[in-house]
């Protein structure tokens, strides 16, 4: 790795950034530089948001009818499995780390990058590979098994289970070189002063994500490779004719699957955590309380796979102790959205994008966790467990809490990785019309999951119409918004206003570098001797 | 020291901080490959509770002096490599290619064991999975057994054969004077990811060979 | 000058250990020890484990933090292993609170 000193820009030419700094397709695909893989990251993962979005229209279209209105059962299954595939493992897990978390931590840190970048790009092409390997699955007609791949069906089921699992096998190793990255990135690499007490919270939220990472992923690793085995070549492990036993099955994916859960949403309340200083010019209400309850949901989400498998045959012991341990993660949830909102109060608060994004989450998040609570007890999922309710929980708890954290970081950091600003007024537009299209899509079946409607089914009984089609009215709302954001995001790359260093005034250590910032984040490591966001230091 | 400077990379502030970074991220990576691992186990665990005495009869019918005999070859690989690490700390180059073909050489017999016994399994009819024919042990059970052993013992096996080949790549770079005293971080972690091998054996050892 | 680091002494003690601790399986697998055999068997095995993690695997000499990631990742392994096992092994348990009137 040689040692360039970025040469000072003379009067009228641009500073050296890492965007410019060299142009060529040949330099962003071998480089190890962090924040390009972020950028490389932040392509990809958008591009399977809006794959996995267009599977949810198509899903969304043909449930306006109660019969079947333009596709048979078996392609409605093998939309909702592929919508499921693409959404958590091309999307929601890999996003706001991927993008973000590569992007930032070395920034955060006050460090020049991760602590090994090349095995950083090598994530970045096996992330690529596993994505392309999923979508020749989709193209070979996908699997209808749903994202949960359950034996014996998914054994014996003639559709492409091979390669869809093949690549969600790949694009795991891909998570778990980033989660072992970042440990190693935030015990190693640390600037001078910068105590664990220290690191900005969107660090501590991406740390303990990776820890998950690296436990869990592996597990899934290997359940999957047992049911490709079994698919290819009759293994017979979960299969009952071979003496096998499919709740085992069960019981390593949810082992996975749950913290997974976590993986997709600490991020993002990394992110709130940032997001909500920076925007009520506040520092945090307590930065012990959230990093305690940080690494809580992330131990805790190790222990509650159970509830997955309340109805599965599992025996009566075992659904007890899961029902127990899963409701302790919702006091550090709590404890999170406490923290929050306490931290508003006597703030300064600004309404730009990234802050109403921060009041959806607060919402839509609490309100999805609290339902959490609710399926996780035992008794009350015997009646929910494999209907809308479940499927309403979910999509509360993925897109409104980890879609927004992700649509918040994107507009809060914009300036910082493109230098550039995007018009205020279309931000808001699209939040509000990606808040209430939410709220539009996925109430309703709240109320259409207790009246008894089934999940990943393609006809209903007719009295279940009108709900579906306010549904359906609400995920064209959220289709407009993202395509607004998209289109003004794309303009500001462009023809944006420049945003200078610092636009919104926040006190995050990584808004201590240039917009954008140099190759190498600091010429001179930076000496560190408080918490970010401490906004009463500045005087008013 | 010029040695530092050629192997330090510019976002470290010293070699021993990217030292311990390598081997943090060495354990991390060795975690994952335990947990891996422990899904199988759980499965073993979760079978033999369901089929205990199909178990242990099937666990009596492995190849108990290949299986000690592996235990012993494994071990003893272990304490060669160990030996490797230490020659190149003690700037002994050559003792270390020594130690280091020494264990691959463990591990390629260790292999050969492994091959005569899955051959003795075959001609009994022992398969995995749908292909079980043992007529010996009909019992669903001891075909669960034998297709954890397989695929267990299997997985472990294709561990050992990277880790040969991982141990020549390092045999190599020892031989052109790559390891010094100050830096020898590959062959550290290679050793590392050995023992790891050797210690998942340690576990499949009583599972499949002792239990019976 | 490099760091302290173990003796050959060190690893021909912890490799007699190892030998010492398998034979000592091998001879307990055939004696009368009923329901223990599996415990007693794990037991020795992970002593074992351990032995190498320090002394062939550096732990002993190396930063707290990785002894603090080994532990956290075997308490993980242990958590999947049991609650797994344990669904298998409490399904014909009854549970269930008595049913009054």
């Amino acid at each position: 790795m040689s040692t360039t000193t970025t040469p000072p820009a003379s009067p009228g030419t641009r500073r050296i950034d890492y965007l410019n700094v060299e142009t060529t397709i040949r330099s962003w695909l071998t480089t190890t530089d962090h924040k390009r893989i972020g950028i490389l990251f932040l392509i990809m993962t958008t591009a399977a948001l809006a794959l996995g979005g267009v599977f949810a229209l198509l899903l969304r279209l043909e449930l306006l009818t109660p019969g079947g209105t333009f596709m048979d059962a078996m392609s409605y299954n093998r939309l909702f499995t592929l919508h499921g595939v693409v959404m958590v493992w091309l999307f929601l897990i890999p996003s706001i780390p991927g993008a973000f978390g590569n992007f930032l931590l070395p920034l955060m840190l006050g460090a020049r990058d991760v602590a090994f970048p090349r095995l950083n790009l090598a994530s970045v092409y096996i992330y690529a590979i596993g994505a392309v390997v999923v979508l020749a699955g989709a193209v070979l007609g996908g699997a209808d098994t749903g994202w949960t791949f359950y034996p014996p069906y998914s054994t014996h089921t003639p559709t492409a289970v091979v390669p869809v699992l093949l690549g969600v096998f790949i694009l795991g190793i891909s998570s778990t070189i980033t989660g072992l990255n970042f440990i190693v990135t935030t015990h190693t690499l640390r600037t001078e002063g910068m105590t664990w007490l220290r690191i900005p919270l969107f660090v501590w939220a991406v740390y303990a994500t990776s820890i998950i990472l690296v436990i869990a992923t592996p597990v899934l690793g290997m359940t999957l490779l047992l049911i490709i085995l079994d698919h290819a070549f009759r293994l017979g492990i979960f299969d009952p004719a071979l003496g096998g036993d499919p709740i085992l099955f069960q019981h390593l994916f949810w082992f996975y699957s749950h913290p997974a859960v976590y993986i997709m949403i600490l991020p993002a309340m990394g992110v709130m955590s940032e997001t909500v200083s920076a925007f009520a010019h506040k520092n945090i209400f307590s930065y012990n309380a959230i990093v305690i309850a940080t690494l809580g949901i992330a131990f805790v989400g190790f222990l509650t796979w159970g509830h997955h498998m309340f109805t599965a045959g599992m025996s009566v012991f075992d659904s007890g102790a899961f029902g127990i341990l899963s409701m302790f993660v919702a006091i550090f949830s709590a404890i999170k959205v406490f923290t929050w909102v306490s931290t508003l109060y006597k703030g300064s608060i600004a309404l730009d994008a990234p802050m109403l994004y921060f009041f959806g989450f607060l919402f839509l998040f609490s309100f999805g966790g609290m339902t959490g609570v609710a399926v996780a007890s035992m008794s009350l999922d015997v009646y929910w467990h494999d209907t809308y309710f479940v499927v309403a929980h979910f999509h509360f708890i993925m897109v409104g809490g980890s879609m927004m954290g992700f649509l918040a970081a994107l507009h809060y950091w914009f300036p910082k990785m493109f230098g550039r600003m995007f018009p205020a007024r279309s931000s808001t537009v699209a939040a509000v019309l990606v808040i209430t299209g939410f709220i539009l899509t996925f109430t309703p079946q709240f109320w259409l999951g207790n009246a008894g409607m089934p999940r990943r089914y393609y006809s209903y009984p007719d009295r279940f119409q009108t709900l579906n089609v306010i549904s359906t009215v609400g995920s064209w709302a959220i289709t407009a918004g993202l395509v607004l954001i998209g289109a003004y995001l794309l303009y500001a790359l462009r023809w944006g206003a420049r945003s200078g260093p610092n636009p919104w005034g926040s006190l995050g250590f990584e808004w201590n570098t240039p917009s954008p910032p140099p190759p190498h984040n600091y010429e001179e490591p930076p000496v560190i001797t408080h918490q970010p966001h401490e906004y009463w230091r500045t005087a008013e | 020291m010029a040695d530092a400077t050629l192997h330090l990379r510019d976002h470290y502030e010293d070699l021993a901080k990217q030292t311990h970074a390598a081997r943090l991220g060495m354990w991390v990576f060795i975690g994952s490959e335990a947990l891996l691992f422990a899904a199988l186990f759980a499965l073993y665990a979760a079978y033999r509770i369901a089929y205990p005495a199909s178990f242990r009869a099937a666990a009596a019918h492995t190849n108990l002096f290949l299986g000690t005999a592996m235990t012993f070859v494994l071990i003893t690989s272990s304490l060669l490599m160990a030996n490797a690490v230490l020659s190149a700390r003690l700037a002994r180059p050559g003792r270390s290619v020594g130690f280091l073909a020494g264990t691959a050489g463990l591990g390629i017999i260790f292999l050969g064991l492994k091959a005569v016994e899955y051959t003795e399994h075959f001609r009994d009819g022992i398969f995995p999975g749908a292909f079980y024919a043992f007529a010996r042990l009909p019992a669903p059970g001891a075909r669960v057994f034998f297709t954890l052993y397989y695929f267990m013992t299997g997985l472990h096996a294709l561990h050992v054969a990277g880790g040969v080949v991982l141990l020549a790549w390092l045999a190599r770079r020892a031989h052109r004077g790559g390891f010094t005293p100050e830096y020898h971080t590959p062959l550290e972690l290679g050793g590392m990811y050995w023992h790891f091998v050797d210690v998942v054996w340690i576990f499949l050892w009583p599972l499949f060979y002792l239990l019976r | 000058m490099s760091e302290p680091h173990l003796s050959a002494r060190t690893y021909l003690f912890t490799w007699i250990a190892l030998v010492v601790l398998s034979a000592l399986t091998l001879l307990l697998s055939v004696a009368p020890l009923g329901p223990f055999h599996v415990p007693v068997a794990l037991l020795i095995a992970g002593t074992k484990g351990v032995l190498i993690v320090l002394f062939f695997m550096h732990l002993v000499e190396q930063r707290s933090v990785n002894r603090v990631a080994v532990i956290f990742w075997l308490l993980l392994l242990l958590i999947l292993i049991s609650l797994t096992a344990a669904d298998v092994a409490t399904r014909s348990l009854d549970l269930r609170p008595p049913v009054s009137g």
